[in-house]
């Protein structure tokens, strides 16, 4: 199916002919009539008959197009197969696959449409980065498209203005040599753009171009530099390593918008058999906030986050990597310190090849360089190392800070924003809303009418990824051309329209300029076809197979120049409270905070959602006397900012973490004013982390939202719910998990229901590989049509996600576990709230699913009281009233919108499996394949953790999982038989940190 | 006139049920508050039935919003499904069994005494069965949609209801309950409603009066007919004192959370509805008999009875405390053992003492016969059983469902201002009908209380047959 653009040539972005009149009027018009009807087009166009003879064309106007008229064609190619345009059903969905990048980043993409518009997001299973599976913020990417607030106009000043006007403005521009003309975007991962960029700055070669992201992967680079003389991006092998250990990297979460880091490393966590129990790794976290990566690290060590750096450096001393160093063994608790790195060393040293050392991205190049270094020495075969393909050297804090000083001294007479909100993220000391006052000619590209687009001179609506012609590659070179599925709604443009046309004048479309950057690239062969099958092969996989994978460099680390590089670094002040600035799980770094979905998302370890903030210590609480939601000052100088306060177990003493992306001011309704911003004291010396503020309450307070009842909601007080243990005990005795609870027999009188015949649903969730990120919650929204309640009424216990994440504390409050429960409806086959309802609104389905009938339910939620896992979820109010209309175009079809008054839960997807039956059945097979079907929160769960299928079938993968000795069902002691099974969480500590 | 209400001693020793010069007498005191216009009637009346209307209006008001916007408007939520709502609805209906209880039982066991306070108790059910059916009704998130409930063709869906619910057996439970309450208390209303109708020289009321009291003449046959119809209606109405309840009792019991899933509750509940229904009784009784001078007729014989099955009632409810937490900690359930200890101990702590203190301890006052015959602390005692029946619901349906099985769904539960409102709206909807019913119907059951009236009349004293 092709998409086809009646555009006009110009960019004013008019598309179509308002009435036949004005068609009529135009010269391809007027041709073409004379073209076809050369004896009477006189007569038809000015004569009078030319009303009727208007009126009676008007329907084959519409369909047949004018095919003398030249407008420019981009065809999509759809991922589904066997689709042809003749073969089209309305109401069938389309998949087309896509890429997106975020801070350099890259995931494939694989969009389901309905109807021409894009509707779900899943990962492209052809994307090395992806094989199916997508993040919880990916999985929200769709809703933003259709998001009411999305910058749809043209801005002046931060009025709204006209195309038009914006075309002047540009056509007046005196770009010279390039002398004041400055480029800022975000991470470049685009071919096609870079390329655009080295031919701008070969045109005008005084201009500059800066990269910034708020988030970014620049001391990756700047370690690789210190430790081998050459920025290097880093490429771990998570699926190779035994022991793994993160240095205040978050590679489970936060630090990693890609499934790719929790797919990789979950390969060799999850326990298939009991051989995998050997081969089982072993992760240490060393970090400051308690992350999702620290809550499935088999040990955990909490430091600041400047206190990492003398961590490494104790490391590779205890290792021998540096001679002349030795362990200096200070912060955090001494004690615990010193047990911890003997045995982490002692561990590494024992794994060799299999050992892994990561730096995050947020700890300086000191701790990146000594992470090679440490690798290096134990001989790791797990990280591999690449050159940069698009070069980075003008990117990062530093070179914005060199672009902030140029505007403030008004050497900039045009500044082009590709994308971003610098006003707003851009570091508090720089001043950037100030210095870009200053600078002659702003145009900022932006996808929110945000705190840039009002500073700008002139705001331009970006395209959303979902309707963009671009193109991606990740770090190792692997491309994916990014491809639209529906044209822009406001006439968005992208990055590379806007760089093209403001340094030729003239615009070229994206497809254009993406296509002529491929197509010269491609090399037509037999196999491949030609360059325009290449094309059309890349559009429909999602990646272009013809990319270059660079090919990793080898390199040694020079440990003495190290050495010295080290010693020289200038120490940081320890004193006062240290903050550590950290990427949303819902807002990353303010992009998406008008993205009700993943407002909503609760953060995975403090269940806070619609805000953020100050997370502190048990301890450090108790020393400031101060509680949750209590709202304090933290100031350092002249930067000072208010936060709530939230008690985060765990985390590391004196210290506070607060995540960035809340706070915005100038941005939708549902962002607005949420949260607090960090930016306001987040300077160029402290990027991620600064010492030296002081703390203070303001004695106001502020209620914090959670999903979970602070306090009592965190233990399991003792019940077998979220069971776990280490290797060791199950290698023991395989049977404890079962024995954690007694299941007495069921003596009923009358004779059970039989689940023998055709295919009857299961689902098993593995603990182990399950990390906790929330994908699942967000994909489910996603394909639910979910509706978002905001944050007074998840205050009051509405919210409704149909599977939630359950996190569980144990242990000492200072260091304590923590274990991640993803809770859907168990679909009991002796389902307590099937008795109870008066209306029989909820039954039980011959194949073992416990439907739910919303236009039979009353709403007198019994069921819900009476389901002990309660996960039912009622709507209290007609949480759609104020909807905008257009929200409604992001919901599935194939799913009714519950109105208010009615009762909803976890299907099992019903409509996915509804189809693939239907589809089954048309293809005149009667069985379904084992994994043919995909609920929405298993297919894009990065860890492979919820395996759904037909328990009927003994060679199923949920069968056979269900048969480990650790798959245990929840309650089921209640007799209720549960069709939802956990498989028990292991641990694989080591032994002496154990003992 | 009998021997023993002239003679002060042996009043003292036996003091009659009721004192009434002659059957006349009697007729007039009990008619007279019925007659008269009603433009006589006291301002103090029209005064406390404005106040009354206007706070069912409130309900009105609040069950219009609720209608409007969804059961948000309420404090329920996820886990707390059911809060204020039912609890007023077990709590009406637990009110509405003292009025059948005494109807219906004291009569099968020929209980003398109940005849005075017998018509208004029924009164009181019938009002508080209708104040409780509100919320069944309302407490749906769709409410238009109620009539799915009940075994009518429906040409929507076409459906029959589930049998197996516990909310199906409350439909059928409650409405068989009213129906039979309604036809109970009008049998008995026909000789009063005829004696209204012969006496009343309005033109109106004698229309009214002569239709509702379906041509009653008075004869022996009619006589016959009634006492029979009466002991058939009493009969089927003392097994719905204890099935009514106890199918109100089921929606909790066959539940599976801790806290609802007990044996207990159908003695349990039933014990606390008659020993919440006589504190109702007791509390309307007291102020009407101050109010309307019927000290003659409800004397404290009638109130030391009652208070006596207050006493009862209370102390098995009591006992049931005992009970639930015996058997939480002998059955080793660590959901089921938490759950009392967190009753007790628990967010809930204050309400969970609340309904000790007002059920268990406070009526215990009245094992002393001084206490038992004080108004003022019947009054009082009567009052607090009540606020404490309502929290013994409140902590038995809201908090157990704050704390359940999974501790991660725990919540708490928060009234709001429509929740209060609409209980208050209740409370003005059953005072209102109350007040209408004591001003335009007989009170007191004017035939039955002349039946006693005729035994002491025609009773000897011992000292009476050795004198003569």
């Amino acid at each position: 199916m092709s998409l086809i653009s009646i555009q006009t040539p110009n960019v004013t972005g008019k598309k179509y002919w308002r009435s036949l009149n004005q068609l009529a009027n135009t010269t391809e018009f007027r041709e073409w009539v004379h073209h076809e009807f050369p004896a009477n087009a006189t007569e038809m166009l000015d004569g009078n008959s030319r009303r009727t003879v208007l009126k009676l064309m008007a329907a084959s106007f519409g369909l047949a197009g004018l095919a003398a008229c030249s407008r420019p064609v981009e065809h999509i190619f759809p991922n589904s197969a066997g689709t042809e345009a003749d073969n089209y059903l309305p109401g069938e969905p389309f998949h087309y696959a896509t890429v997106m990048s975020i801070a350099g980043h890259v995931t494939g993409l694989l969009v389901e449409t309905h109807d021409g518009r894009p509707t779900k997001i899943e990962g492209n299973p052809d994307h090395p980065h992806s094989l199916g599976a997508a993040t919880a913020i990916q999985q929200a990417i769709v809703l933003g498209m259709y998001d009411p607030d999305r910058s749809s106009k043209v801005l002046q000043g931060g009025r709204e203005s006209t195309w038009p006007a914006l075309e002047s403005a540009v056509q007046k521009l005196a770009l010279g040599d390039g002398a004041g003309l400055r480029f800022l975007s975000g991470f470049v991962s685009s071919p096609t753009l870079d390329s655009l960029r080295a031919g701008v700055l070969k045109k005008f070669p005084k201009a500059k171009w800066v990269e910034y992201e708020a988030l970014a992967r620049d001391n990756e680079l700047a370690g690789a530099n210190m430790a081998f003389g050459q920025p290097l991006y880093a490429h771990p092998k998570w699926d190779k390593a035994k022991v793994i250990v993160a240095l205040d990297h978050d590679f489970l979460n936060l630090d990693a918008p890609t499934p790719f880091f929790t797919l990789a490393f979950s390969k060799r966590r999850r326990v298939g058999s009991d051989e995998d129990l050997d081969k089982m790794n072993r992760l240490y976290a060393v970090e400051s906030q308690f992350s999702l990566t620290g809550a499935n690290a088999d040990h955990r060590l909490r430091l600041k986050g400047s206190e990492v750096r003398q961590f490494a450096i104790d490391l590779a001393a205890a290792l021998g990597a540096m001679p002349g160093l030795n362990v200096v063994n200070n912060g955090g608790s001494a004690d615990k310190r010193a047990r911890f790195l003997a045995a982490l060393a002692k561990d590494l040293k024992a794994a060799g090849p299999e050992a892994l050392v990561v730096a995050g991205p947020r700890q300086p190049a000191s701790v990146q360089a000594l992470a090679a270094l440490i690798n290096e020495k134990l001989g790791s075969e797990c990280v591999t190392y690449t050159k940069p393909v698009i070069d980075k050297s003008s990117s990062g804090v530093a070179a914005l800070k060199a672009l902030a000083g140029e505007m403030s001294a008004g050497q900039v007479s045009t500044l082009v924003m590709l994308g971003g909100n610098p006003v707003y993220s851009a570091p508090a000391d720089l001043q950037f809303a100030v210095a870009l006052s200053k600078v002659a000619t702003s145009i900022h590209l932006g996808a929110e009418d945000d705190e840039t687009a009002a500073a700008a001179t002139w705001h331009i609506p970006e395209a959303h990824v979902l309707e963009s012609w671009g193109d991606e590659a990740s770090s190792e070179g692997m491309a994916a051309i990014q491809q639209p599925m529906i044209e822009p709604m406001y006439g968005g443009k992208t990055a590379a329209e806007i760089v093209s046309w403001v340094t030729t004048g003239k615009f070229t479309k994206s497809h254009d300029i993406v296509k002529n950057y491929w197509l010269p690239q491609f090399a037509a062969s037999k196999e491949q076809g030609d360059k325009e099958q290449i094309w059309r092969k890349a559009l429909h996989d999602g990646v272009v197979a013809a990319s270059k994978t660079v090919e990793p460099i080898k390199v040694t680390v020079d440990a003495k120049k190290l050495a010295s590089a080290l010693a020289a670094e200038p120490q940081v002040a320890a004193a006062g409270i240290e903050v550590g600035f950290y990427p949303s799980s819902s807002a990353w770094d303010g992009r998406y905070a008008n993205n009700g979905w993943l407002q909503e998302a609760p953060d995975p370890i403090s269940k806070l959602v619609w805000g953020n903030a100050a997370m502190i210590s048990p301890k450090m609480a108790r020393d400031h006397k101060l509680t949750d939601g209590d709202v304090v000052s933290l100031t350092r100088g002249n930067f000072k900012m208010e936060a709530t306060v939230m008690i985060q177990p765990g985390h590391s003493d004196d210290a506070v973490s607060i995540a960035l992306g809340f706070g915005r001011q100038r941005c939708g309704r549902v962002g607005k004013g949420v949260g607090s911003n960090a930016n306001l004291i987040r300077t160029t010396d402290g990027f991620y982390f600064a010492p030296g503020f002081t703390l203070a309450a303001t004695g106001k307070r502020e209620d914090l939202a959670t999903t979970q009842e602070r306090g009592t909601g965190d233990n399991q007080e003792g019940r077998p719910l979220a069971r776990e243990g280490s290797v060791e005990e199950y290698k023991k005795n395989a049977k404890f998990v079962e024995e954690m609870a007694e299941v007495p027999e069921v003596h009923s009188i009358y004779s059970e229901f039989v689940y023998d015949k055709g295919n009857q649903w299961g689902m098993a969730i593995d603990l182990t590989s399950c990390t906790g990120c929330n994908a699942c919650v967000v994909a489910c929204a996603a394909e639910n049509n979910m509706p978002v309640v905001g944050k007074d009424q998840v205050m009051r216990g509405r919210e409704m996600h149909w599977i939630r994440m359950d996190r569980y504390y144990s242990g000492d409050e200072n260091d304590p576990e923590v274990i991640e429960q993803p809770i859907p409806c168990m679909q009991c086959e002796n389902a307590p709230c099937e008795n109870v309802c008066p209306v029989q609104a909820t039954s039980h389905s011959p194949e073992g699913l416990n439907d739910m009938a919303y236009n039979r339910c009353v709403g007198t939620r019994y069921c819900a009281n009476n389901c002990p896992f309660k996960v039912r979820h009622f709507n209290f109010l007609n949480f759609h009233k104020h909807e905008p209309e257009i929200v409604g175009l992001v919901y599935n079809p194939d799913v009714s919108v519950r109105m208010r008054g009615v009762m909803e839960k976890c299907t099992y997807c019903v409509q996915r499996i509804e189809e693939t039956k239907i589809k089954a059945k048309q293809d005149g097979r009667r069985e379904i394949r084992d994994g043919e079907i995909k609920t929405a929160c298993q297919q894009t769960c990065p860890a492979e953790a919820i395996v759904f299928g037909n328990i009927n079938d003994p060679n199923s993968r949920v069968s056979k999982l269900k048969k480990q000795e650790r798959n245990y069902a929840m309650l089921a002691e209640l007799g209720i038989k549960p069709r939802t099974t956990y498989l028990a969480k292991l641990r694989n500590p080591n032994p002496e940190l154990t003992a | 006139m009998s021997a023993v209400l002239q003679d002060p001693q042996l009043m003292e020793v036996n003091p009659p049920l009721v004192r009434s010069e002659d059957y006349h007498d009697l007729t007039e005191q009990i008619s007279g508050i019925v007659e008269g216009d009603v433009i006589k009637t006291p301002t103090k009346y029209w005064i406390t039935l404005a106040v009354t209307a206007s706070i069912t209006g409130l309900l009105g008001a609040m069950l219009a919003y609720l209608l409007s916007t969804g059961i948000g408007v309420w404090g329920n939520n996820r886990p707390i499904g059911w809060a204020w709502d039912i609890t007023n609805f077990v709590f009406w209906i637990g009110i509405g069994h003292a009025g059948t209880l005494i109807s219906a039982i004291l009569f099968l066991f020929r209980q003398k005494w109940r005849t005075s306070i017998n018509r208004s108790a029924e009164a009181m059910t019938l009002f508080a069965v209708m104040c409780a059916g509100i919320f069944p009704l309302f407490h749906t998130g769709r409410p238009w949609r109620a009539y799915w409930l009940f075994p009518i063709p429906n040409t929507d869906l076409n459906l029959w209801q589930n049998f197996r619910s516990p909310l199906i057996w409350d439909v059928f439970a409650v409405s068989t309950y009213f129906t039979v309450s309604l036809l109970f208390w009008f049998t008995g209303l026909v000789p009063d409603l005829a004696t209204l109708r012969d006496r009343t020289t309005n033109k109106v009321k004698q229309v009214i009066f002569g239709l509702l009291s379906l041509g009653w003449r008075g004869s022996a046959r009619h006589w016959s007919h009634y006492e029979k119809a009466y002991l058939i209606l009493a009969a089927i109405s003392t097994p719905l004192v204890l099935s009514v309840h106890s199918i109100v009792s089921f929606d909790f019991a066959t539940s599976v959370i801790p806290g609802w899933h007990t044996t207990i509750f159908p003695p349990y509940f039933v014990a606390g509805a008659i020993f919440s229904g006589f504190a109702c009784v007791m509390t309307l009784l007291l102020i009407a008999r101050w109010t309307l001078n019927l000290q003659n007729l409800i004397t404290m014989k009638h109130l030391e009875n009652m208070n006596k099955i207050i006493l009862v009632t209370g102390s098995i409810v009591g006992y049931s405390y005992a009970c639930e937490f015996f058997i939480a900690w002998y059955s080793g359930d660590i959901y089921e053992r938490f759950t009392f200890l967190n009753r007790a101990f628990g967010p809930y702590w204050w309400a969970a003492w609340s309904m000790y203190s007002c059920n268990v301890f406070i009526p215990q006052l009245y094992w002393f016969k001084r206490m038992r015959t004080n108004l003022w602390v019947m009054f009082a005692i009567s009052i607090t059983t009540n606020i404490g029946m309502w929290f013994e619901r409140f902590v038995i349906i809201a908090t157990s469902l704050t704390r359940d099985f999974l501790p991660t769904s725990w919540g708490y539960f928060h009234p709001t201002w429509v929740d209060m409102c609409t209980f208050l709206g209740t409370i003005g909807l059953f005072l209102t009908l109350f007040l209408v019913f004591a001003r335009f119907l007989p009170m007191i059951a004017i035939s039955e209380v002349k039946g006693v009236l005729a035994v002491q009349k025609h009773q000897f004293s011992d000292e009476e047959v050795m004198a003569k």
